[in-house]
């Protein structure tokens, strides 16, 4: 329970003030600071090794940052383990997308989270409703799926993440982290992956879209954190960036232009 | 009729010729007990038709009694499969709970029943210890399960020695309370006139319970996707741990029910007993449809698995054959079924492009 839209009405839904995390020796991030807000999108971009996948983990709970505040409705907040997170209503769609092949799809979009009926010894799953609530909120996204016992592994990628999408919708998610969604796929595919994010944020979701991909994250984004090697390269407002400098930027600018020199002069010969 | 009309109609009419396109067969093909069926109705029909002492009643009761104890420890290893793990000790599990139950009633002179719980809360003790160590360490399951195998093996032969002397504990039904073990365990239930064990009552009793919990419960779900992907079930908030340590229980628990069935019923336990079962259990299991990765396969498969193993048992004693060929049988059987689950899998796994 939140108390704190009355402290501070204008206070964003998830914010990071100086995260940082290390693991022995190594510094994994360092100094992050960005704000997600309902109905917005708030983009991290970076390269691989930027720390995309370890900020992550520090905001679903399954690590502890070693500095810095994260607040949620403006109240600092520490998550022990990603159920804590999820409870507080910060869900996270993992690459792998945490699903099971084998499992049908209603089953695992009720993972850790299935209904009941009955009582004592006999309290059961309840299937029929998890199938039929499986195939409203589905169709409820726009996802059309033939039929909810079909194992998730006969799903295309796209649909995958659709569903881990709608899942989290369902449960009452308020903040939605996606991480690198649309990576793995296609451009069709990746687009309608994209149209999931836009009807979630348009729910009044604040999402964080992790992505490498500025092409995926300038028409969705409102809010642009770029990491580079553990530390921020800067928090923009949509306005503040174009998609060319947000491709620059996340190319590493110089280096790209370096890079081009090199590959269009034939070296020597 | 005009087209304003069909149109709103259409929309459920596309939905349901798309669920029809998935196909019986697939639906069929996806069902892990599938292949155990059809094996244990070919099995059941060959034999049959050879011989007239396996179709008839007595020979049925004999088939069912030698599946019956195997088929209660194959449907719980089948769970601990499901789960992603295997029991080296479940079958010597049955000797240690089997000799407990003897040691106690005989050579401490307790109430039979007494020996039995005493026996029970020793089963679970085990389990836990090997579901703990499991979860704790990340170890294959194999590998801590084979240490506690060969533990358990020396404690068997040793602490029976060391109470009676010999290898064997004699004169179980001498102990207090031994008539009503008897019959809860070990009596006889007649049908058309013919005796049949209580054991395959116990033995339908824990597939149906099994069955149940897997497909209609949370936890269920849960071994499900705790065999299927354990990392990903703990990050949706599933007690994984929990799970697999619960199911090492079960393992245990039902490794206690058929040593108390033994020991009840043969009065002598050897301190050997139950060693070497273990993979007869995990090959029964699979034949049922279990996939060594986890994650996939089924109680009453299982169940059935252990049928089969009975069938072929006794069926190749009433042909007079040479009871070698049993092995060679199970063998040919074992590939049979780990070559079809390996194409199940598959065909349930292969992604729409």
């Amino acid at each position: 329970m939140s108390t704190a839209a009355g402290d501070r009405p204008d206070a964003p839904l998830l914010e990071l003030r100086g995260i940082g995390k290390d693991f022995g020796s190594v510094i994994a991030l360092d100094d992050i600071s960005t704000t997600v807000r309902a109905g917005q999108v708030t983009c991290v971009l970076g390269d691989n090794g930027a720390g995309k996948s370890t900020l992550i983990k520090v905001l679903s709970g399954v690590h502890k940052p070693t500095r810095g505040e994260l607040l949620l409705d403006g109240q600092p907040v520490s998550f022990g383990a990603p159920r804590e997170a999820l409870d507080a209503g910060v869900a996270t769609v993992f690459q792998d997308l945490a699903m099971i092949p084998l499992m049908a799809i209603w089953r695992n979009f009720f993972l850790g989270s299935e209904p009941t009926t009955g009582w004592g010894p006999f309290r059961r799953f309840d299937s029929a409703t998890a199938k039929e609530v499986t195939r409203r909120e589905l169709s409820a996204m726009g996802i059309d799926i033939r039929d909810p016992d079909q194992p998730v592994g006969t799903l295309s990628g796209g649909e995958r993440q659709s569903v881990a999408i709608a899942r989290a919708v369902h449960f009452g998610a308020r903040v939605l982290i996606l991480d690198e969604p649309t990576s793995a796929l296609g451009v069709k595919q990746a687009g309608v992956v994209l149209r999931y994010i836009a009807q979630a944020r348009d729910r009044g979701l604040g999402v964080v879209f992790i992505t490498h991909n500025p092409h995926h994250a300038h028409p969705v984004g409102d809010r642009f954190l770029l990491l580079n090697r553990g530390r921020s390269m800067g928090d923009f407002a949509k306005g503040e960036l174009s998609r060319e400098q947000l491709t620059g930027m996340m190319a590493g600018g110089d280096e790209l232009t370096e890079l081009a020199e090199e590959l269009e002069r034939p070296s020597g010969r | 009729m005009s087209a304003t009309q069909q149109a709103p109609v259409s929309r459920p009419a596309r939905a349901d010729e798309r669920v029809a396109a998935v196909g019986l067969w697939r639906r069929l093909l996806v069902k892990p007990e599938l292949g155990s069926l059809i094996g244990a109705v070919v099995i059941l029909a060959f034999f049959s038709v050879q011989s007239s002492v396996f179709r008839s009643l007595g020979g049925v009761a004999n088939w069912l009694d030698v599946a019956s104890t195997l088929g209660i420890m194959a449907v719980a290893v089948a769970l601990l499969m499901i789960g992603g793990h295997f029991d080296l000790s479940a079958g010597v599990m049955t000797g240690t709970t089997a000799l407990t139950v003897g040691i106690v009633a005989t050579q401490l002179d307790q109430n039979i029943w007494v020996a039995i719980a005493v026996s029970l809360v020793l089963a679970l003790a085990i389990g836990f210890l090997n579901g703990w160590l499991v979860t704790r360490t990340g170890l294959p399951s194999f590998i801590i399960t084979l240490g506690t195998f060969l533990m358990l093996q020396g404690l068997n032969l040793g602490l029976t020695k060391l109470f009676t002397g010999t290898v064997i504990v004699r004169g179980i039904a001498d102990a207090p309370g031994y008539h009503s073990a008897e019959l809860l365990l070990a009596s006889t239930i007649s049908v058309f006139g013919q005796p049949f064990r209580v054991a395959v009552v116990w033995w339908l009793l824990a597939t149906a319970v099994a069955s149940w919990v897997l497909l209609r419960t949370r936890f269920g779900n849960w071994v499900f996707a705790t065999g299927g992907d354990e990392v990903a079930s703990r990050n949706v908030g599933v007690p994984a741990a929990r799970t697999t340590i619960t199911l090492f229980m079960t393992t245990a628990a039902a490794a206690w029910l058929v040593g108390s069935i033994t020991a009840v019923r043969l009065t002598s336990v050897q301190a050997n007993t139950g060693t070497g079962q273990e993979l007869i259990y995990i090959v029964a299991a699979v034949i049922g449809g279990c996939l060594l990765t986890g994650g996939f396969g089924s109680a009453i498969g299982a169940a059935l698995g252990a049928l089969v193993f009975g069938m072929t048992q006794q069926g190749i004693v009433y042909l007079n054959w040479d009871a070698d060929w049993f092995y060679f049988f199970l063998g040919a059987m074992l590939l049979l079924a780990v070559l079809s689950n390996r194409l199940v899998r598959r065909y349930a796994e292969a992604a729409r492009r």
